[in-house]
This record gives structure tokens, sequence and C-alpha cells, in this order.
């Protein structure tokens, strides 16, 4: 698959600010470090819509035609791109009323500022899942096809909004030890699943091969002619491959800078101020990476009609 | 009605016809136009609702070439209808023909993705998804001949390796020749259930030309003839 910038920006920053606000929700039901403070909580909460809002209107410069782009809510029923949009944007007014109640800081208001906080970090997690449902429901694409697309989505992004959790909790007086251990299990276990997806997809296992594709069976099937002299859309947006050295290369380097340095970074560097901001630039760089990977090892089976022997 | 195309690999000689056809008469259809990208440059493109492949199958001297052509299977489980977030693509119910709405598509790509067969081609210059419509604009137009409501591509092919008919009726011509043919489905494993059908190439005894065993009479007269006659 072509790996569009506009889409990686918004998985990575969307998925980050979405696990930043269920974080924020949860450090401040169980007042994680002592609690944050009432300016802590906004900065997290705003930092967090920031990159929200920022990945969705991202998402909008990818599409060919953007003024349709209002129709997309439409299809909840049945399209899981449809459902992440209105899930989104259903976040929003849950989002922005927790935050809202978090400024007042009102004792007979703490019911409804806990309810509507959980509301939103409920929606944060149904979007994330979404968006990984929008690739993992594809069947034509069997490094997508998998139940271990959404728990990835769902692993990094809790894991990139920990990290920023960790930062602006650090720039106060809580206790940081109760944030670095939830930023390390998340860590782990989001690198536990990178690493289990791509074991899992180094095989083709039973998938389609260009035998299936055609219904030539019974012997080899070679192209001669793909039947266009240039170029097509199927080519451009399809066609694009990553040798297998480079692949490697850049899963280690997503490891290395989205997981191991930070991780290191973390447990060594005490969380104070340099240490921290570099962790959160590594891991971001990481994970741009893990999700321009994810789109450039896609394989789609339209492929083998274009001489692909499998995918 | 489950309307569709069959297709004969047996006979089918590759000449592209049949895409140049569709082109001439969706270039002024309900999706037009269908928009060219250096037509006449050093790197044409351009929208297409049917490309033809060719594949070359078995080892040689056991090999044949096959030529493929390839439009929407308006399948019956559709996931480009499923995926789209703006039900802009949609089946009709009444004859399963999948359209996409241009004034609704908001060109985000999404169908092509979960379409495994490369039915469905962005157009740059409107912006929107466009695909074989089955010459829907034809296939119902009274004002038209009845035996030329057919799909452009049908009516074009010199070979008449396409066939176009009704799948859900026993009795259609394109039901017979898929029931005598053995007409099977592109990908079946993937469940999308194409309604378009590709007949294989029949089974033909090769021609020997070897071994041939003594000549009869015939065939010597025949030989000292044809040294004769000068042609």
């Amino acid at each position: 698959m072509h790996p569009a910038f506009s889409v990686i920006f918004f998985t990575v920053s969307s998925g980050a600010g979405f696990g930043l606000f269920a974080l924020l929700v949860l450090a401040d039901l169980l007042g994680l470090g002592g609690g944050l403070s009432t300016e802590q909580k906004l900065t997290a909460g705003s930092l967090a819509l920031f990159l929200v809002a920022a990945g969705l209107s991202s998402s909008v410069f990818h599409l060919a035609n953007p003024k349709n782009a209002w129709r997309a809510f439409s299809r909840y029923k049945t399209s899981w791109l449809s459902r992440e949009g209105v899930f989104a944007v259903v976040f929003f007014p849950f989002a922005m009323a927790y935050l809202g109640l978090t400024w007042l800081d009102m004792a007979q208001l703490k019911w409804l500022e806990v309810t509507v906080g959980v509301l939103a970090a409920v929606l944060a997690w149904i979007t994330i899942f979404s968006t990984g449902m929008i690739y993992g429901c594809l069947k034509t694409i069997r490094q997508w096809n998998s139940p271990l697309v959404p728990a990835n989505y769902l692993a990094l992004g809790h894991f990139t909004g920990a990290l920023l959790l960790l930062l602006v909790a650090s720039r106060g007086a809580v206790d940081l030890n109760g944030y670095v251990t939830l930023t390390a299990g998340l860590l782990v276990a989001a690198a536990a699943l990178k690493a289990i997806y791509y074991f899992w997809i180094s095989t083709p296992g039973a998938t389609s091969t260009i035998k299936t594709a055609t219904g030539f069976t019974r012997g080899t099937v070679r192209l001669l002619d793909t039947g266009h002299t240039h170029g097509t859309f199927l080519t451009e947006e399809f066609g694009f491959k990553i040798a297998r050295q480079y692949a490697i290369v850049l899963k280690v380097f997503v490891f290395v800078a989205g997981f191991v340095v930070p991780a290191v970074l973390l447990l060594t560097g005490k969380a104070d101020g340099a240490a921290l901001y570099a962790a959160v630039m590594l891991a971001v760089l990481g994970i741009v990476a893990e999700r321009w990977l994810f789109f450039a090892e896609a394989r789609h089976v339209v492929n083998l009609y274009h001489g692909a022997q499998h995918t | 009605m489950r309307l569709g195309l069959v297709i004969d690999l047996d006979v089918c000689v590759g000449c592209h016809a049949c895409a140049i056809a569709c082109k001439e008469w969706n270039a002024s259809g309900t999706t037009a136009p269908l928009t060219d990208y250096q037509p006449y440059g050093a790197q044409p493109s351009g929208v297409w609702f049917n490309r033809i492949r060719s594949y070359e199958v078995g080892d040689y001297p056991n090999n044949k070439t096959i030529n493929f052509p390839m439009s929407c299977m308006h399948c019956e489980d559709a996931d480009c209808v499923t995926v789209c977030p703006t039900g802009a693509s949609y089946k009709r119910a009444e004859d399963g023909i999948v359209l996409v709405d241009q004034t609704k598509c908001m060109g985000c790509n999404y169908c092509s993705w979960a379409c495994p067969y490369g039915a469905r081609e962005l157009d740059r210059e409107s912006g929107t998804m466009k695909k074989c419509t089955l010459c829907v604009d034809r296939i119902y137009d009274t004002f038209m001949p009845v035996e030329e409501r057919q799909p452009a591509c049908v009516l074009t092919c010199p070979a008449h390796a396409r066939m176009f008919g009704d799948m859900d009726d026993a009795n259609s011509a394109v039901s017979v020749v898929i029931r005598e043919r053995g007409g099977y489905q592109l990908m079946p494993e993937l469940g999308y259930n194409p309604t378009n059908h590709y007949l294989p190439v029949r089974k033909a005894v090769p021609i020997a030309t070897e071994n041939l065993g003594k000549q009869g009479f015939k065939d010597r007269l025949k030989g000292i003839v044809n040294k004769v006659v000068k042609r």
C-alpha cells in the first residue's frame, strides 16, 4: 500500500490524543501519584483534544473530494470508517464537559465530572478500536486482516499517551513513580504486541495466490502483460513495495527508537526534563516509522493480477 | 434478478476491444468523464472500467497464453459497499448492479481497498471513485433496439467471448453456459460471491506433431500432389 503522510499523521496523532485522554481520566480517578493539579489536568486534556483535532483534520486532506466529507457520518451501521468519525465527534462534547467541570472544580458536581470523564474515556477506546478495525476488517490485505491490528492501535495509542501524560505530570509536584510504572507497563505491552504482529505477518499462511486469483489452479501462472503502458490507479495505490532489507532496518529502528531507548531513559533518567523530552521525541519517531511500515508492508490481493505469486 | 457477465477465456483473443468500447460509451455515460492523464504524453494513464491482462499458464511445452479481461464483478457480498462511509457506493436491490453515486462520493479510496478485483479507480479530476456500471444507461434504454440493450463490451466483442444475462434465472443463456462449461468465480476464498463468472479453457486434444505413424495411400498421394502443384 502507498503510505500516505496524512493518514500516518492522523493515526499517530489521534491515537496518542485518545490514549492520553483515557489515561488522564484514569489517573484522575485513581489519584495517581497524589493526584494531578487542575492546571496539569487542563494541560493534558487540551493537549489530547488538540492532537485528536489535528489528526482528524489531517485525515480530511487525504480525501480527493473533501466537500462531501460530512456525509462520512451517515453509514455507521456498516462502515468502520464512518463509525470512527461518529465516535470521534461524539467524544468531543464529553471530553470538553469533563475539562470544563475540572476547571470549575465544584464538589457538588464531582459525580458529573466522573461520569462524563469515564464516558469520554470509553468513547476514546471505542474510537481507537474503530481506527484499527478500518484496516482490520479488510479481507483483501492479509497483513491487516488480524485482531492484532486493533490491539496494536490501542496499545501504541496508550503508550504514546502515557508518555505525554508523564511529561505533563513531571512539570508539577506529583509523585512520578506511578506514571513511570504505567508508561513502562504500556511500553512492554505495545512492544510485545508489535513483535507478535511482525512475527505473524512474516509468513503468508493459507491465503490467496495468483492461482486462486485467476482460477488457473493446475499449473504455474506467470504474468505476460498488464495491459497498460504506464501506471494506473491500482499500481499507484497498491503497487508500493518495500525491499526486505529496508523493512528489517526500519523494524530495528521502530524497536530501538520506539521502545528500547525510551525504556532505558525512563528507568535510568529519573524521568527528569531533558531525558523525558528525548524519550517522547524518540518514541514518536519510532511510532511514525511503525505506521509507515504498517502501510508499506501491506500487500493488497490486486497485486496478484499484476504478477505477484502471493501476498 | 442478478445481472452480470460471463467471460469465455477459451475464445478471448486479448484484442482490448471491450475496454475501448467501454471507454467510448462510458466517457459520455452516467459516470462520465473517464479522465485521461497525459493521453499523448510520455506516461499515458487514466480511468478505465475494464482492463485486460495476459497470463502464461503452465511450463513450456505445455504452456498456454490466456487473456484475462476484468471489470467489476458486481459481487453479492460486496465489501466495497459495506465499507463506504458516505453511502455513495450502493448495490441495487432490483438487479444487483453495484454503482457509485458521484454526488455523494468523497474520494477516500476506502472502497478500492476493500475490492479484491481492482474494479474501482479514482478519477483525480472529479475526485470521485468510478467503476463499471454494467452499462446501466444502455441495458434499460427502451429507445434502443432490444438486441442492443446490452453492455458495450458485450456488443463489441468480435470473438463473442462475453455474455450478459441474469444469473438468478436458471435457464438464462449465462446460467446454462456456466453450468455446462464449469464457469467459476475469481478468489472464491474471500467470500465476496462475485456475480461475474469465467469459463475455463476447453480441454483440447493437442495436434500431434511427431510419431505420426505410417502414411496411408491418401496421404502419400496428397504429398505427391503438393510437390507437383505450384501455389
